[in-house]
């Protein structure tokens, strides 16, 4: 008889538990917010990761009690989820597209935006192929499969297809054309020998040595790929997401960036 | 409007999933009737596309049926190649579907009482015999069961089909990679209607089964 109110006591405690467990991490983001005032979100490109992974420490240092939190996806995704009210304080993106959308809806802060990098757009084949060795190969009956963004979605696709355009080969090339859903699919594609050529950024191609650059579309060719960043309007430290901005327009960002393949962008200062 | 994803997933769906039906009812039988360590490792190889992220199953996809991988390397020879093809969307569907077919037949199978099959088999029934007119028609709702669940998953397949088949526009562009550049583009509308293709697609399934069922209890008097 003894024995059941021990098992039910048990019970009592298990349960007693469990409710402590999730209280406690129901109310872990909470406290962990309101404590941290220095703390800022950064939504940026993938593209930028390697940079970023390494200019966010630098700024931590510099500036003590600042706490730069960086989540990364494609410039669509991210605009998707920041409209949906996902917390975020700088929005830095791959394409204008992304960046004038968020513009338009009003929900950048006003004065903050600004060019901070640019990039190439490359064409990359297998290391060990030579049956493409400029862009007009693509149009030879070797080719099979062209890798490339999907255009509506992936701003290195569209980019791509401007090129194709341009060099009148879209006609030629339509027919080999598979989209990928980001430039690291297009990236794998071609690594792994089954697309005979891709377009992804140059500062893709140089984070595989499996890939070689074929050849490098000129800036003529396509619109120019500029990174935009901006302070969003919900931020709840401005001025840590502004300061941050400044950072990474300044030149011991720039070093990085350009480290990784970037162009600081022409007038990083200006544009609302 | 171009309804060429529809076409196209509701073909990958079916081969996929007669193909799976087939597949994974085979090895639930071969493996109900035996033990040992090698048998838990056919367990966990069937299992290993339902624990990995569907890209990465891709990415393996990819490997082996890439042009250079040992399976595309053999197609070559036949001057084929089957990634970025319609044949691509159904190895994805496939092999991320045959799990659940593969778990459900065996549940099914492991459940029919041996004494059935033993008494089946002193009669003077071959093995092959023993199972397709005792095992099988016993363990027939799990094996519908796992039909339904993999012909889902096979319609809903994304990751996998779109590392390993691409997104070609009318050749490997199933209804779910419509769905998600239609999101990603902000195409909310063009999102919304395939969503609701796919959920009547299910629907119709599950509707057919259920009736199908019904008639079948009928005209066997079960229940």
């Amino acid at each position: 008889m003894s024995n059941l109110p021990d098992g039910f006591k048990m019970r009592r405690l298990a349960v007693a538990g469990l409710l402590i467990f999730f209280v406690a991490v129901a109310a872990f983001p909470v406290t962990g917010l309101g404590q941290q005032g220095g703390a800022i979100t950064v939504s940026a490109a993938i593209s930028l990761k390697d940079a970023l992974d390494e200019i966010a420490p630098m700024y931590e240092k510099r500036v003590p009690g600042a706490k730069i939190a960086l989540n990364f996806g494609g410039s669509g995704t991210l605009q998707h989820q920041i409209e949906q009210g996902a917390p975020a304080d700088v929005f830095f993106s791959a394409a204008e597209k992304q960046m004038n959308a968020m513009e338009e809806e009003g929900l950048l802060l006003n004065g903050t935006r600004r060019d901070i990098v640019l990039n190439t757009l490359v064409l990359i084949a297998p290391n060990d192929s030579k049956v493409v060795e400029n862009f007009g190969d693509l149009a030879r009956p070797e080719v099979k499969a062209v890798a490339l963004g999907e255009p509506n979605t992936v701003p290195a696709g569209l980019y791509a297809q401007q090129t194709l355009e341009h060099l009148r080969l879209l006609e030629a090339v339509r027919k080999k054309i598979v989209y990928a859903k980001d430039v690291r699919a297009v990236l794998t594609f071609v690594e792994t020998g089954n697309a005979d050529a891709g377009f992804v950024y140059g500062t893709d191609a140089r984070t595989s040595s499996m890939v070689r650059v074929v050849e490098t579309a000129t800036a003529d060719s396509h619109d120019e790929i500029v990174y935009p960043a901006a302070v969003l309007k919900a931020t709840k430290s401005p001025e840590l997401a502004k300061a941050f901005l400044d950072f990474l327009a300044g030149d011991g960002a720039r070093g990085v960036f350009v480290k990784y393949g970037f162009a600081a962008a022409e007038n990083p200062a200006g544009k609302n | 409007m171009d309804l060429s994803p529809l076409w196209i997933s509701l073909a990958t769906s079916l081969v996929a999933t007669a193909i799976t039906l087939f597949v994974g009812v085979g090895a639930a039988a071969w493996r109900s009737s035996r033990r040992g360590f090698f048998a838990v490792v056919v367990d966990c190889v069937f299992l290993l596309p339902l624990v990995l992220p569907p890209t990465v199953v891709g990415f393996f996809l990819l490997l082996i049926f890439g042009r250079r991988g040992p399976i595309g390397q053999l197609l070559l020879r036949f001057d084929a190649t089957v990634v970025f093809s319609w044949p691509a969307t159904v190895i994805a569907a496939v092999v991320v579907s045959l799990p659940l077919m593969y778990l459900s037949a065996r549940a099914a199978l492991e459940m029919v009482d041996p004494h059935l099959l033993e008494a089946a088999r002193t009669l003077g029934a071959t093995e092959w015999r023993v199972f397709r007119e005792v095992a099988l028609p016993l363990a027939w709702p799990g094996v519908i069961a796992g039909t339904i669940l993999a012909f889902a998953r096979a319609l809903g397949e994304f990751g996998a089909t779109l590392m390993i088949a691409g997104d070609i526009p009318g050749r490997t562009e199933t209804i779910p990679i419509t769905i998600y550049f239609a999101v990603e583009a902000g195409q909310m509308w063009r999102a919304l209607l395939w969503c609701g293709a796919d959920v009547a697609i299910s629907l119709l399934l599950l509707g057919g089964v259920y009736y199908w069922t019904q008639l079948q209890r009928a005209t066997r008097g079960i229940r």
